[in-house]
């Protein structure tokens, strides 16, 4: 049915396809510690070349119960369920940002437990749902 | 089926099928619409911002989808030297470019009241970016090569490399830390969006599919005749009757 050109562009083109694919694979993987937009405070823990004086983002749950307001500057706790990191940060925090929910923070770590961000960002997750619908959820837990 | 879309056929396709399709059109997103921002409820958290998603959505699904079809397109291209599937690939690359400009703007627009910010480098924006640039790439060495035969080459491999993004765009938000949430529509679980918001949802991107299919029908006629009009092309028109 196929040509014997059709079949030797095939071959050619599965070939070339494979390489470039392991090629991107090989970048990506070489490029991970760039190509992630946050820590989570159990990466920290592990991150042998931290560097205190340089940006980073730290993401992760806010701790129930863990946010506190004094004037302007809010404290608060990032965790991952594993580790968790005390963030320090003055200024407004974005309307998404609540206990439990997700959050990103950009700012510098001081040491390996206190963090003092200049960002805010929330991150919401997949679910979508109405109020309603969330309040009957909480009922029935 | 495949076969309405040879160039003969598609020359006599009647206006009326555009007509009608776009009588369809308008009634489909005049309903989505409506149920997008009258009907389905606010969200638990985003509250009317959640409404965003029934434009951003759906613009994502046909970016991707339409740099998706260019590329399969392009491999029968090189494989089999089909010339009409490089006119067909032609004529949707504006549409899926279109649809990533809305997807990525109106992302932009929902990531400040919900993020914070208008614009994050995280995986998913980014390889969303380099899927704009594909898209201009390929565009425009479509505009500026002037020979067929060349043109048809280049761009093709263009398309070719730019489908290893696809997957990445993809799966971004599971195999990196991302600001952006992971997908609520997957083909593995069900749906993590409530049903009142799926379904406005789902009626905007039927809504807008037909929009696109309506304007790739208008570009491909046009391609087909530029092709045909163009008289570098003796040699193609000839083997363009035995379609």
């Amino acid at each position: 049915m196929l040509g014997k050109k059709a079949k030797s562009r095939i071959y050619i083109l599965i070939l070339s396809l494979i390489s470039i694919g392991i090629i991107i694979f090989f970048i990506l993987r070489s490029l991970e510690e760039n190509v992630v937009y946050f820590f989570s405070p159990t990466e920290i823990y592990n991150k042998s070349d931290i560097s205190f004086g340089k940006k980073i983002r730290l993401g992760g749950l806010v701790k129930e119960g863990s946010t506190s307001k004094k004037e302007t500057t809010i404290n608060f706790i990032i965790t991952d369920l594993k580790n968790e990191i005390f963030v320090s940060y003055s200024g407004l925090v974005p309307n998404l940002f609540s206990e439990g929910k997700g959050v990103v923070a950009e700012g510098k770590l001081k040491d390996k437990k206190y963090f003092v961000a200049d960002k805010i960002m929330a991150k919401h997750d997949e679910n979508y749902m109405p109020p309603e619908v969330k309040e009957a959820l909480d009922k029935s837990n | 089926m495949l076969k309405n879309f040879f160039p003969n056929r598609i020359l006599s396709l009647n206006n009326k099928i555009i007509t009608g399709l776009a009588i369809l059109m308008v009634f489909i997103v005049f309903i989505g619409i409506v149920y997008a921002l009258v009907i389905s409820p606010p969200d638990y958290i985003q509250g009317d911002s959640v409404r965003i998603m029934y434009v951003h959505v759906p613009s994502s699904f046909i970016a991707i989808g339409c740099f998706g079809f260019i590329g399969i397109a392009s491999i029968f291209n090189l494989v089999f030297k089909v010339k009409f599937v490089s006119l067909m690939a032609k004529s949707v690359a504006p549409i899926g470019c279109i649809f990533t400009l809305v997807s990525i703007v109106t992302g932009s627009l929902w990531g400040k009241p919900t993020w914070g910010i208008w614009w994050a480098w995280d995986a998913r924006l980014t390889s969303m970016i380099i899927l704009f640039c594909f898209y201009l790439a390929y565009i425009l060495t479509w505009k500026f090569m002037t020979r067929f035969e060349k043109a048809n080459k280049t761009t093709s491999i263009i398309a070719i490399l730019g489908l290893f993004n696809l997957p990445v765009i993809k799966y971004s938000v599971d195999w990196w830390n991302t600001l952006h949430q992971p997908s609520s529509i997957t083909l593995t679980s069900a749906p993590t969006i409530h049903y009142t918001m799926l379904i406005p949802l789902i009626i905007m991107f039927f809504g807008m599919a037909i929009y696109s299919l309506i304007i790739f029908l208008m570009g491909y006629k046009t391609e087909i005749i530029k092709f045909k009009l163009d008289k570098k092309n003796t040699i193609n028109r000839k083997n363009f009757k035995s379609f």
